[in-house]
This record gives C-alpha cells, structure tokens and sequence, in this order.
C-alpha cells in the first residue's frame, strides 16, 4: 500500500503540471476529473485498515471532485462555447517552469517542517507543490472559468494536506468541508454563466468597470 | 438544544423557502423571514438569561465573545428584515426565494460561526457565509454586480481556502497532545503543549484567511466594489455582522496563541495589520464620491481599529470587543440610511444628490449623525471604543501607535465628512420633490442609532459582564 500511496501522489503532481501546460480547456477539466480521482484513492490506501470512515471519504471525494465538479464545469464550457485559454497573463512555457519551481520550493519546505507523524512522507510536499501550482493558475489565468479549475487544484492541496489528519478531523467535518467546494463552485458556475452572457467572454480581465 | 435550535431555525427554514415550488415566483415570504428573526432574537435572548452547556460534545457552545456576536448578528438581522419590508414596497427582486432563502442562510451560518467551538466546524460556517451572501450580492443582475460578485467570490475563496490549510496547520500543532482535536478550551487548556512552530504557521494562515474575510488590508480589495454594487441592507449585514464572525474567527486563534505564552509573537502582526489597514482606509477615503464605497472603506479602518486593540492587549482588548459591537451596529445604521437615499434617487454618488435634508429630511439627518458616529466622535460608543483602544497604544508605551492612529482617525474624518456633508446640506437640485419615507425605511435605523448612542453614554451592568469575560478570555482586561 505505502508504494501504490506514493505512485498516485506522483501522478498527482503530473496532473498539476499537466493542467499547468494545457491550452484548451476541456483538457484542463479533464486534468483535474483525474486529479479528484486520484485524491479518492488516497483515504483507501493511506487508512491502517479499511474503514467505514475512509471508504465513505473516498466516495465522498470521487463523487464531488472526480464527477460532479468536472461535468458541471465541461457543462459551463459547452453553454459558453470556449475552447481555449489564450494569451494567459504569464506564458504557458514560463508557467511550467514556474510549477516545477514550485514543486521544487515544496520539496524544500517540507523537508524543514516538523512532522509530527509521517505515514506518507511524500504527502506534504505534494500537497504544497498542488497548493501552489493551484495558485499560479488562478493569478495567471484569464479565463474565469480556468480560475475556477485553479481555485479547486488549490483546494485539492489543502485537501491532501488534510489528509495527514484524517483520524483526528471527524467525518461530519469533511463531509462540511466537501459541501462548502461543492457549492461555492456551483455558485461560481453559475457567475461564469452570467459573465459570458453579459460580456460575450469569460474573459475576466474585462471585468473592470469598477474601480477607485 | 436552545444552541442547536440557533442554528438549525434558520437553516430549515431556508432549506424549505429554496426547495419547495410554494416560494417560486418573484414573491418573498418576507412575513416567514421576520418570525425566524424574532424567534432567533428570543431564543439568544434566553442564552443571556440562562446560560446553557456545550452541547454535541463541546462542538457548540456560548462563550461570552461568541455570544456578543450572535447577539449583535441577530439583532442586525431583525433590523434588516424589518427594513426590508419597506424595501420589498420598492424595489421586486427578480427571484424572492433567493433573497430570502440567502439571508435566512447567511443567519444559520453566522449563528453557526458564532457558537462553533469546534474550529473546523467554524471554518464550514465562515465559507457558509461566504457563499449565502453571494447571492445576495448578484440581486440586480447587472454586469456591475457581476464583476462585484465575481471579485468577492474570488477573493474570498482564496481566504477561506487558506484558512483551511491554517486550521489544519492548528492540528498539526496539536498532534497528540492531550484534549479533544480542535475544541477550543482544549487547545486553550493545553496550549503550552502544542507545537510553537505549527501554531505560529496557523497563526499567520488563519489571520491572512479570516482577515480576508473581514477586509483587513491588503486583502480588502473585494470590500469596495462588493458594498458598492450590493443592495444596502446586504451591505449593512456583510460590514455588521459578517465581518464581526471573521474578527471572531481571528479572535479564536489568538486566544489560543496567547494562552501558548505566543503573544510577542502575534501581537505586532496584529498591530501590523490594523495599521496598514487604517492608513489604505484614509488613503482611499479621501476624494471618495460614492457614499457605499466611502463606507466600505471605513468599513477596512473599522477591521483595523479591532485587530489593533487586539494586538495592543490589556484594556485593547476590551476596547476591541467593545468596537465590534459598536461598529457592527453603526455599520447597519448607516448603510440602512445610505440604501433609502438609493432608493429615493438612484444613487448614493456626489453627482446624484444634493441637499438631501430637503427632500429626504430623517434620512439624511440620521446619515449626518451616522458620519458621526462612524467617525467616533462623542457622544457615540465608537468614541469610547476607540478612546479605549487609545487609552491601551498609551499604556503599552507605545505612543507612536497612538499617534498614527489619531492621525489617521483625523484624516478619515475630513474625507467622510466633505463627501457626506456635501450631500446632505445644500440646495436640492430646481424640481425635486420631497419623498415620503416610509416608517418601516426609517424605524430599524432611529433604533440602531439609540443604542449606538446609548452605549456611549452607558453601557449596561451584563454587557459590561461579558464584555470584560470575553477580553479576559483574549488575554485583556476591563478598564
């Protein structure tokens, strides 16, 4: 189980970086469907044993992050007809690099944090690389819709980070925490729904009417 | 029960005006809202009198800070609904269960935010009441409210999301330390066991995440546009109650790290980000000439004027708590007054109005007191809270903080006043007409301003009681 934990936290790191360096949208959705699948294997194979708790968090996590999420956003891209990200504030070459910085930087961090139990050590550092990596792609990004796949990578990293927890932090919690991503991105669907029909764009640097 | 049924009132009842078709249509149950508010104000209004146990395992639980806060949060929302029925007689919402279903939302999460001891469960709530208002905020459906929504989601999301990781990072730093995971008086118990380089980690990540969602600068550039674009009673209930469960949120996480002997520590970040907040708020007040962004900037100064206190300890403390009580009832007041003179004229700009005691005599004599009271001048209670908070800069021997901040106070009173003044007084532009103010528009804010100006004058032996609990709770003391 501890080689298959840490095969699936390195594919998890891929599908950032696969997010990272996608032009079209439908493949970053696609990206992140993969990366929620991933996140739902996590509580099965970091639990000592298999229980009630972890298979429930599993499901809980494919259902929200690996189905409903990834339909309801390829949904939103087929309403609002767009097929790429172009001209992202910061180049897709000069943004891979900057995740692989990323990546690097975590690494470091990690290595220096004080753990108080490691049962994966790949765990954290992986979490704060996605943490990261989630971030550069909603600063970055124009398009309102990739923000939101941005804003939900970000979440992922904090969910792994929370994994480290799982025994501590009560199901009720989680299942809190779940609902909360799943609504707010709802919400956010529904605003990037109404961004296209109002400004004919997802464009969200045309949002500007607004200012001091 | 009576703390469960706090929350669960609310969150039924929004649950049925969203999901059953009788609340389709443009209709709101405005009737239903107003009996769940009174009924909420009833049921806090009992944990007062009889103070009740923790309930679901030390999960839920009225403290004396968290319980200031729900009180101040319900009575807002009482006012608000009984605003908004004068409001209703005006403007239609496109969807009424939207409307209702979101306030009645945003009260279960602020209940739930307020009584949470359990931090991970305050977290769920804070992002509960996130989203609840987003709604709320998009009511006009114009491409301005759009870009307002869309700002505060981003924003805000990215605050939340942070404060997750920092409430983890709290776990982290409780590792197996004796106590209950997260409960609060367990961390406070134990917390020169825990773990100081976690802590400290938490620390930072849950102030810059709940400091988002109160606006402290830098993180405050959601707050204008938002109160800006959305209606003024959401705005009155984001700047007075929203904004105090975020200060609640910061306030937990401190009483923890000062109970952890942290306090040099966290106390200059705190003071750090209350004056940075109240130099942008003076900076951007200045040649303001939207009446809600001027106050949403005020709003940033407010926020600023609440960590410091915090940050300053002692009778800060106090004075801290004290504010958010007063700016949390101000705040109502006078967007509430700010939303009739939209209502009347389309707008709370310079260039939309002028001599507005003319046509709109009460509202804008209630706005002129209101810039008053915002700007913490006697007779209001923000003037002894804000006297208090200076009283706590000189004490600590710190008279340059007490210098800043009396600048700045300075500086923010000539920006508000100018704009505020400039609309009010005056000749009314040739042809306009006197609007009747209807009583339900004016009633909730003639009430919010009595017991702003109560409270300066005196403030009642039980406040005083758990107001001095609440500070000693953060390491502070009554004066």
């Amino acid at each position: 189980m501890h080689s298959a934990a840490q095969l699936v936290l390195l594919l998890v790191v891929l599908s950032d970086l696969a997010v990272l360096g996608t032009t079209r949208l439908s493949s970053c959705i696609r990206g992140l469907a993969a990366q929620g699948l991933l996140l739902g294997l996590l509580p099965l194979l970091l639990a000592p044993q298999l229980s009630v708790h972890a298979v429930s968090l599993a499901l809980g996590t494919v259902v929200v992050k690996a189905i409903v999420l990834p339909w309801f956003l390829a949904w939103a891209i087929r309403e609002a007809a767009v097929r790429r990200e172009i001209e992202p504030l910061v180049g897709f070459i000069a943004s891979q690099l900057l995740g692989a910085l990323a990546v690097a930087l975590a690494f470091a961090i990690a290595s220096r944090l004080p753990l108080p139990t490691v049962r994966q050590p790949l765990l954290v550092p992986v979490s704060l690389a996605t943490l990261m990596i989630g971030f550069i792609v909603l600063t970055t990004r124009r398009k309102a819709l990739t923000q939101v796949v941005g804003y939900l990578i970000l979440e992922n990293g904090i969910y792994l980070f929370g994994l480290t927890h799982t025994e501590r932090v009560p199901f009720l919690i989680e299942l809190g925490v779940l609902l909360d991503v799943f609504v707010g991105v709802f919400i956010m669907g529904i605003v990037v729904f109404h961004i296209n029909r109002e400004f004919d764009s997802l464009d969200s640097t045309r949002l500007t009417e607004l200012t001091d | 029960m009576r703390l469960l049924a706090v929350c669960a009132l609310p969150l039924f009842t929004a649950l049925a005006v969203l999901g059953f078709p009788m609340f389709r249509g443009r209709r709101v149950p405005v009737t239903l809202v107003a009996v769940v508010a009174t009924t909420h104000l009833v049921l806090v209004s009992s944990l007062w009198l009889a103070p009740p146990r923790p309930t679901l395992g030390g999960w839920l639980a009225a403290d004396p800070l968290g319980l200031t806060v729900l009180t101040l949060t319900s009575v807002l929302f009482l006012v608000t609904v009984i605003y908004a029925v004068g409001y209703l007689q005006r403007e239609k919402p496109r969807s009424g269960r939207v409307f209702a279903g979101g306030l009645l939302a945003f009260l279960a999460a602020a209940s739930l935010v307020a009584l949470a001891h359990h931090l991970a469960m305050l977290w769920v709530g804070m992002e509960a009441t996130t989203l609840s208002v987003a709604p709320l905020v998009f009511l006009r459906r114009d491409r301005r409210s759009l870009e307002a929504t869309w700002k505060y989601l981003v924003v805000s999301s990215v605050g939340i999301a942070l404060a997750l990781l920092g409430t983890f990072f709290l776990a982290s730093a409780q590792g197996d330390v004796a106590g209950r995971p997260l409960i609060l008086p367990d961390l406070v118990e134990h917390a020169r066991e825990l773990h100081p380089a976690w802590l400290r980690a938490a620390f930072l990540f849950l102030l810059v995440g709940f400091g988002t969602k109160m606006g402290l600068a830098p993180m405050h550039t959601w707050k204008p546009d938002t109160y800006g674009e959305a209606p003024s009673l959401v705005s009155g209930l984001m700047a007075g109650a929203l904004t105090s469960c975020a200060f609640l949120g910061v306030a937990r996480v401190t009483e923890v790290v000062t109970a952890a002997g942290l306090g040099s520590f966290a106390q200059p970040v705190l003071i750090g980000f209350g004056l940075l907040s109240l130099a942008v708020a003076a900076v951007f007040i200045i040649g303001q000439s939207d009446v809600k962004r001027l106050l949403a900037y005020s709003s940033v100064e407010h926020m600023g004027l609440l960590v410091l206190g915090l940050g300053l300890g002692g009778v800060g403390a106090y004075g801290s708590v004290l504010h958010l009580v007063n700016n949390g009832l101000a705040k109502g007041w006078v967007f509430l007054v700010t939303g009739n003179v939209v209502l009347a004229t389309g707008s709370a700009t310079a260039a939309g109005n002028r001599g507005l005691v003319r046509t709109l005599p009460v509202s804008a004599a209630l706005l002129v007191l209101g810039l008053f009271a915002v700007t913490g001048s006697p007779p209001f209670g923000l003037f002894m809270s804000e006297f208090t908070i200076l009283r706590a800069a000189i004490d600590g021997g710190h008279p340059w903080i007490a210098a800043v901040m009396l600048l700045m106070l300075a500086i923010i009173f000539v920006g508000m006043a100018v704009l505020v003044l400039g609309i009010a007084l005056g000749e009314p532009d040739p042809g306009t007409i006197p609007v009747r103010e209807s009583p339900w528009l004016v009633a909730g804010p003639i009430a919010l301003a009595a017991i702003v100006l109560m409270l300066g004058v005196y403030i009642p032996g039980p406040l005083h009681d758990i107001l001095a609990r609440a500070a000693a709770a953060l390491g502070g003391t009554a004066p």
